[in-house]
């Protein structure tokens, strides 16, 4: 269990991220084809939301006004997995059951099977109305939470993260919190030749959100972007944080090759090798 | 006696479930004074959600509002709720069992003058496809008031057909989804229908009496889960069993009976010829819903028409 009070410790933030790299590695193992890419990019916003900012523990999985996170890039999910197991959610070694016949660990998030997932995603771009739904139950019973998601760069071209976000806009829903995770990458391609998103910022303000850019990978970043989300005002928020596919392992980094994929024994060793050594070694 | 639209009675329903319970709240695509789900507001404006032309985003708000505990009616045009929004009912309504009510309005040709584009015809077939999705298809406005109640019931999915079409109140008080109503003890010819197209099937009774056919009548309100054992017991009785519905002839009633008669055990009776009446492999039009009937062969006369010739075959 790590414990959520020693808020601002960057350095201990990063550690988490660099355990999460490794739980992610062992996990997903090699011969399997999993999703190494997207999931890596999105470590830190992770780190930051589960490790930092949500009013979230295993104690409140059912508490109404925990704040809620929402894995809109479902295929991302693995990450979550390993922070609700690292936060004692359940245990550490059910995480090599992922993806696997009878596991609670679904290849995409299952509100049914794993405790302390919250919505339902997989396919892609319908994570924010789905937020909106839970924010419009929170208003009507009076209930104080907020609700983060995390979106990818080319989830962004489903029509229906556009009408989410007039809906998120329309009703002022303030509490939400929208990490995009921009790793210039889709399945296929680079997202820019495939079908740009941009210009973000201006897309998301022009919407009716309050936005700004970071960098997705620094952790004192992140967590100075969501204190400036209070869950107040007039305007629901997103955060456009620049990450590199594939980020902490080498070989992986700025390609859409490792996005599903199965790896080698030797590929799986020498990532091994390369997390344990950031991670501080002694694994 | 007085005609009533099932979507009226929906509306009225509705509003009586709200007053009765916080959680009942209501999502619509700018057509809520013509679904009636903008008669919840009467009870509390604050539970109704407009949510603008865009039925992927309503059925995916939906699907939240339910996980934070609302009993959500989700609502639009029969058509577009289930074709705009079928990923979403998929995904985050039907998979996860989201106790999402879908309200599918002004259903099948008798939506009318608007053409083809705003008809359902397929709607029936999608929903029934869904794992964990009960489809029911009231006939009347009473049966259209008991239906709702039990899909508030229901802790789960439930697709609800509902129409503009105007019907007396001809259903007996007995309601229980899963379960058919005999309207009529016949000999030889059994009618199937579903849906204020019943009425229809009703009202042919005297044209066909007068050609010396005496069929059973049985409204199936209720098209997943089909009532096979009611099926069953048709198929051991009769020697043909039309299935009229107001719908393509792929994928709905027809196509449920089809299923189980097609699997019935040997043992369990002889066999019985199956013939669907409803929309053949095409597309609706622009007409009044009479006109359209009439067309389609869906009228009183239509109905008993073909199935006077039918019997000759």
């Amino acid at each position: 269990m790590h414990d959520k009070t020693d808020r601002r410790n960057i350095e201990e933030l990063n550690k988490i991220a660099a355990e999460i790299r490794l739980e992610l590695l062992r996990m997903f193992s090699f011969g399997k084809a999993q999703h190494f890419g997207g999931s890596l990019s999105c470590v830190e916003l992770v780190t930051a939301l589960f490790f930092d900012r949500m009013n979230f523990s295993a104690d409140l999985i059912d508490d109404p006004e925990r704040d809620r996170f929402i894995m809109s890039k479902g295929h991302a999910v693995p990450v979550q997995y390993v922070a609700l197991a690292m936060l004692g959610v359940f245990d550490i070694d059910e995480l090599k059951t992922i993806k696997t016949l009878g596991t609670r660990l679904q290849g995409h998030p299952d509100i049914l099977k794993t405790p302390g997932i919250e919505a339902p995603t997989g396919s892609l771009g319908q994570g924010l109305s789905f937020a909106n739904g839970l924010a419009f139950a929170g208003r009507l019973d009076g209930n104080e939470f907020n609700i983060y998601l995390i979106l990818g760069d080319g989830e962004l071209q489903e029509g229906q993260i556009w009408e989410a976000a007039m809906t998120s806009a329309h009703y002022k829903l303030a509490n939400i919190c929208i990490l995009i995770d921009t790793n210039k990458y889709q399945s296929q391609g680079k997202v820019n030749q495939m079908m740009s998103v941009e210009p973000l910022i201006d897309r998301w303000r022009a919407a009716g959100w309050e936005a700004r850019r970071i960098d997705g990978h620094n952790l004192a970043d992140i967590t100075a972007a969501l204190d400036e989300f209070d869950g107040a005002g007039d305007k629901p928020h997103v955060i456009i944080a620049d990450t590199i596919k594939g980020k902490g392992i080498a070989f992986m980094e700025d390609t859409f090759e490792f996005h599903n994929f199965a790896l080698s024994e030797t590929q799986y060793a020498m990532a091994m090798d390369e997390l344990v050594e950031k991670s501080g070694g002694g694994e | 006696m007085n005609l009533e639209e099932t979507r009226a009675r929906y509306g009225q329903t509705l509003v009586e479930l709200a007053k009765r319970d916080a959680r009942v709240v209501a999502l619509d695509c700018d057509l809520g004074r013509s679904t009636h789900a903008y008669r919840i507001t009467e009870v509390d404006p604050s539970r109704f959600f407009e949510m603008g032309i865009a039925e992927q985003d309503m059925i995916s708000t939906a699907a939240g509002l339910a996980k934070a505990g609302k009993i959500p009616f989700a609502n639009s045009f029969a058509v577009f709720i289930t074709g705009r929004g079928f990923d979403q009912i998929r995904q985050q309504v039907a998979l996860p069992k989201s106790n999402v009510k879908i309200c599918g309005s002004s259903a099948g040709i008798t939506q009318g003058p608007d053409g083809a584009t705003h008809q359902s015809i397929v709607d029936v077939a999608l929903m029934r496809s869904l794992p964990n999705m009960t489809v029911l298809i009231p006939a009347d406005g009473n049966q259209t008031q008991k239906a709702v109640e039990d899909a508030y019931e229901i802790r789960g999915p439930v697709y609800l057909r509902l129409s503009r079409y105007k019907t007396e109140n001809f259903t007996p008080d007995d309601f229980q989804i899963g379960k058919a109503v005999n309207l009529l003890e016949g000999s030889e010819v059994a009618i199937c229908s579903t849906g204020p197209i019943t009425w229809n099937v009703v009202r042919s009774r005297s044209i066909l009496e007068e050609l010396g056919i005496r069929p059973t009548i049985v409204n199936f309100h209720t098209i997943k889960p089909i009532d096979d054992a009611a099926v069953i017991d048709l198929a051991g009785a009769h020697s043909i069993i039309f299935s009229v519905e107001e719908h393509s002839v792929y994928g709905g009633l027809g196509s449920a009976l089809a299923e189980v008669l097609a699997e019935m055990p040997s043992s369990k009776g002889r066999r019985c010829r199956l013939v669907r009446l409803g929309v053949q492999d095409h597309f609706g039009e622009s007409g009044t819903a009479d006109e359209l009937l009439a067309k389609f062969r869906l009228d009183p006369a239509g109905i008993a028409g073909t199935i006077k010739d039918e019997i000759s075959k």
